[in-house]
């Protein structure tokens, strides 16, 4: 892939982000309003100083009207735009490359998800009309089948696995206790997590990342025109999104223990930032851990735990708040929440807050570069996203 | 002569014993939450169907049913399409009594006479009102013939048949009725008896044959009363009767008569005499005779062989569930779309036909067809190709409690093809303690769910049975 990149040439210079969690008594508009002025207070502009705006949301809202609706923005350029649970990803990659380009001067990403007003379990998404041979297998479904495979291919027993997994859902419920604006702000037992009512294969509910209801935002400049918004900005190093052929759901060797979509998607960041080896490199790492085993996959697909020792590293401390190399340290969708629009946004708040020393209770000692992975889909038929974000 | 080319059947995989029912001997057979008379008779079609001696090309495609999924839709149409039989066949539904399964065969039968090959495919899903004789006694199950005239060597000859119609009010059921309502039986004993003695002489001199000379003599019907003064005056040993299957799959509506003449030929022998009564708004006999062609023409399974391959402890609450007779609290999940008509039409060689692409430049299977090969990325170079006989295998799986389902939970498994292929597919048929990686599968037509009135066909995997 031949992405040239825009190391160090985009900075993100203000930052919101509502609390995530079942918002009974506040719809999409209000998140967005909450969001956005946050976002315009962290930078110190005026909604004028922005030319331009992307949203991301999966299915609260179509058009540009979403956000500048509630927000009466005057009359500017508002795309919204979904690339399923990595959208609010995609709102800061087109964002921040409308800046590099010189078309716009200082742009916002936004993403939102209003997702407990359906009623519903789980997600609920609105395909298009259809033939009626989809498998019709939900989300836990799909991603429950990489447990029993990555168990298998690298002869952990299953009581074992179910340990890794466990320990993955209370290394996010730890770090999410404490981040007050995390869905669970609660450590969950061990035993809890363990004896969580089953959803799909494997994994119980505890598994789970939680369905809720945010927003967060970005505001966006050249790197050049950072220090006039922001004395602490922080900078993109590389920004990489990768749509699969759908391999894995159609050819027999595909064996569910990765994601060629993150890998190469990972590839292809750590070249835009001149990261080798991203094991020491990357200081910290929010990851898309819909469900305990894909943050399992994700370490090894990422290049933090070498094939078939992520889950010794889980297991070790690795990835903990005080370990070597911190992941999900803002909870992550298994604490913090998932509205989906939100999510990669949501992460990026995160790099915010502890790059700029911020991040309270849960700061990491001295981090220099972190990174943020966002994935949409299932295993074996996904889009991936990674961003590397630094001083 | 005009006679069966080849035949096939089918039951369910579900048993509900009588005494779960309420009292009783012996089990029923019973269409599982994915299963309708259609797509029953699809699977009694594909055995039938499977190896079809030379000449034998279906151009007529007859569907009878009283519980036919659609009242206005051609219900064989969806048979056509899963058989992948040309587009050019006359289809036809029948239905009205549970005569109509054997009322078809003979139809077919003449029109083979005239120069057509026939597929006549019987099926019914028996829904009796709760506690009540017809939910005890019936059954659901299918039967299929493939019916030739000359050109074709024949299974079995007709020999003889005769009929007989009277209107009666014996079993009725209007529109808006759930359940079909039957007169006293004593009554309908003392109309049909002697009807029966006399179109079954008929039939046997017809043929030409004595009531003696019969190997086996196949007698369904409406009302059992009726076979009690029959056998005597039609001068039949109880030896001769073929066991209609009363304690292991039920009466299975019109499709009955097909099933039992069904088993009768998995058991016969060259030169086999049989007759085939069934009694419903009338008469309708048949007389066959064996040929020589016997052997090369058995199906796949026998009805021996599907009624022994079941699950026996279905409990009455899901019987009851399944046939929407029960109301129950549906799943927090939101109701499944209606399938839409343009993508069914044009995805129905898949849908329905269940062919996949095979990629010319690298031999790449591709499931569901694809324009660009997802191997080698080759665009429109490809060769569709049926996978649903094909030997098949679990990849991998995992139990989605989350899912909607009438049977809760789906299993969902990641299933390869010994001949290439990949897919991801529900599993049914199935104990979901007893599902492991590397099991051997076989497709099986189902209709996933009804959604505004559509009912969504599609392929599932099950074990084999």
């Amino acid at each position: 892939m031949a992405s040239k990149g825009i190391c160090d040439r985009v900075a993100i210079v203000g930052m919101g982000c509502t609390k995530f969690g079942e918002h009974w008594n506040r719809s999409a508009s209000d998140l967005l309003v909450d969001a956005v002025q946050e976002a315009y207070g962290s930078a110190g502009i005026e909604p004028d100083n922005v030319d331009a705006y992307w949203l991301g949301t999966t299915g609260s809202g179509i058009s540009g009207l979403t956000l500048s609706e509630p927000l009466k923005i005057q009359y500017k350029p508002v795309t919204r735009l979904e690339n399923m649970c990595a959208t609010g990803s995609e709102a800061i990659r087109n964002a921040a490359y409308a800046v590099a380009s010189g078309a716009y001067d200082l742009v916002m990403a936004v993403g939102v998800e209003k997702l407990k007003d359906s009623g519903f379990s789980g997600l609920t998404g609105s395909a298009p009309p259809g033939d009626g041979t989809e498998s019709g297998m939900t989300a836990p479904a799909n991603f429950s089948l990489l447990a029993p495979a990555y168990a298998e291919k690298y002869g952990v027993d299953l009581e074992t696995m179910r340990d890794v997994l466990t320990k993955i859902a209370y290394k996010n419920h730890y770090n999410g206790a404490r981040n007050e604006k995390a869905q669970f702000q609660r450590e969950v037992p061990v035993e809890k997590i363990n004896s969580s009512p089953k959803i799909a294969g494997m994994l119980g509910i505890m598994d789970c990342s939680g369905v809720s209801d945010g927003s967060a935002a970005a505001v966006i400049c050249r790197a050049e025109d950072a220090h006039k918004y922001n004395d602490n900005p922080i900078f993109i190093k590389a920004l990489s999104f990768v749509a699969g052929p759908s391999e894995g759901a159609k050819r027999q060797d595909y064996d569910f223990t990765t994601f060629p979509e993150v890998v190469e998607s990972a590839r292809d960041a750590y070249v835009q930032a001149g990261i080798e080896d991203p094991r020491e490199q990357i200081s910290m790492a929010e990851v898309h851990d819909c469900f305990t085993p894909t943050e399992l996959v994700l370490m090894e697909d990422l290049g933090f735990s070498p094939r078939g020792q992520a889950w010794k590293d889980t297991m070790d401390g690795r990835f903990d708040l005080d370990g070597d190399q911190p992941v999900n340290p803002d909870g992550g969708l298994k604490s913090f929440g998932h509205p989906i629009g939100a999510s990669g946004l949501r992460m990026m708040y995160e790099m915010w807050l502890q790059l700029r020393g911020e991040a309270g209770e849960r700061q990491i000692a001295d981090p220099k570069v972190g990174l943020t992975h966002n994935l949409g889909g299932a295993p074996g038929r996904c889009v991936s996203f990674v961003s590397v974000v630094g001083l | 002569m005009s006679g069966i080319v080849r035949y096939g059947s089918y039951v369910p995989f579900n048993r509900i014993q009588r005494s779960a029912i309420g009292g009783g001997r012996g089990e029923r057979a019973a269409a599982s939450y994915d299963e309708d008379s259609a797509s029953m008779a699809v699977e009694a079609s594909r055995e039938a169907l499977r190896e079809l001696p030379e000449g034998a090309e279906v151009d007529t495609v007859a569907f009878a049913s009283t519980s036919a999924p659609y009242t206005e839709k051609l219900n064989a149409a969806t048979l056509q399409a899963a058989t992948n039989l040309p587009k050019s066949v006359t289809a036809l539904d029948l239905g009205g009594s549970t005569r109509s399964g054997l009322s078809a065969l003979l139809a077919g039968i003449d029109m083979a006479s005239a120069g057509r090959t026939v597929l006549v495919a019987a099926s019914d899903v028996v829904v009796g009102a709760p506690s009540g004789p017809r939910e005890s006694g019936g059954g659901d199950a299918a039967a299929a013939f493939v019916l030739g005239g000359n050109g074709t060597e024949p299974i079995a000859r007709l020999s003889g048949r005769a009929s007989c119609t009277e209107e009666v009010l014996d079993v009725w059921q209007s529109p808006g009725m759930p359940f079909a309502k039957q007169w006293e039986e004593r009554f309908g004993a003392s109309i049909f008896t002697p009807l029966l003695v006399d179109t079954f002489a008929r039939a046997l001199a017809d043929a030409g044959v004595a009531a003696s000379d019969l190997a086996r003599v196949v007698l369904d019907g409406t009302n059992a009363r009726v076979f009690r003064g029959f056998m005597r005056p039609a001068g039949l040993d109880p030896a001769q009767l073929a066991d209609g299957m009363a304690g292991t799959v039920g009466r299975a509506g019109a499709a009955h008569a097909g099933l039992t003449l069904a088993s009768a030929l998995d058991g016969a022998a060259a030169g086999d005499r049989i007759a085939v009564a069934c009694v419903a708004d009338g008469v309708d006999v048949a007389v066959f005779e064996v040929t020589e062609a016997i052997d090369d023409g058995r199906p796949k399974h026998s009805v021996a062989s599907w009624i022994g391959s079941k699950r026996d402890d279905l409990a009455y609450t899901t019987y009851l569930k399944w046939r929407d007779v029960l109301p129950f609290e549906p799943p927090r999940r939101p109701d499944p779309d209606r399938p839409a008509a343009p993508p069914m039409q044009r995805a129905e060689r898949w849908k329905f036909g269940f062919l996949g692409s095979r990629c010319n430049r690298c031999g790449n299977t591709n499931l569901p067809p694809q324009r660009v090969c997802v191997v080698c990325q080759a665009s429109d170079d490809s060769t569709m190709e049926p996978y649903a006989d094909s030997e098949c295998r679990i990849s991998t799986y995992t139990l989605d409690r989350l899912a909607y389902s009438l049977q809760p939970p789906v299993i969902g498994a990641v299933v390869d093809f010994d001949k290439g292929g990949r897919m991801l597919c529900q599993l049914t048929d199935v104990d979901p303690d007893k599902v492991a990686i590397g099991d051997e599968l076989e497709m099986t037509f189902r209709r996933l769910y009804t959604a505004g009135g559509v009912h969504n066909y599609f392929w599932k995997a099950r074990p084999r049975r």
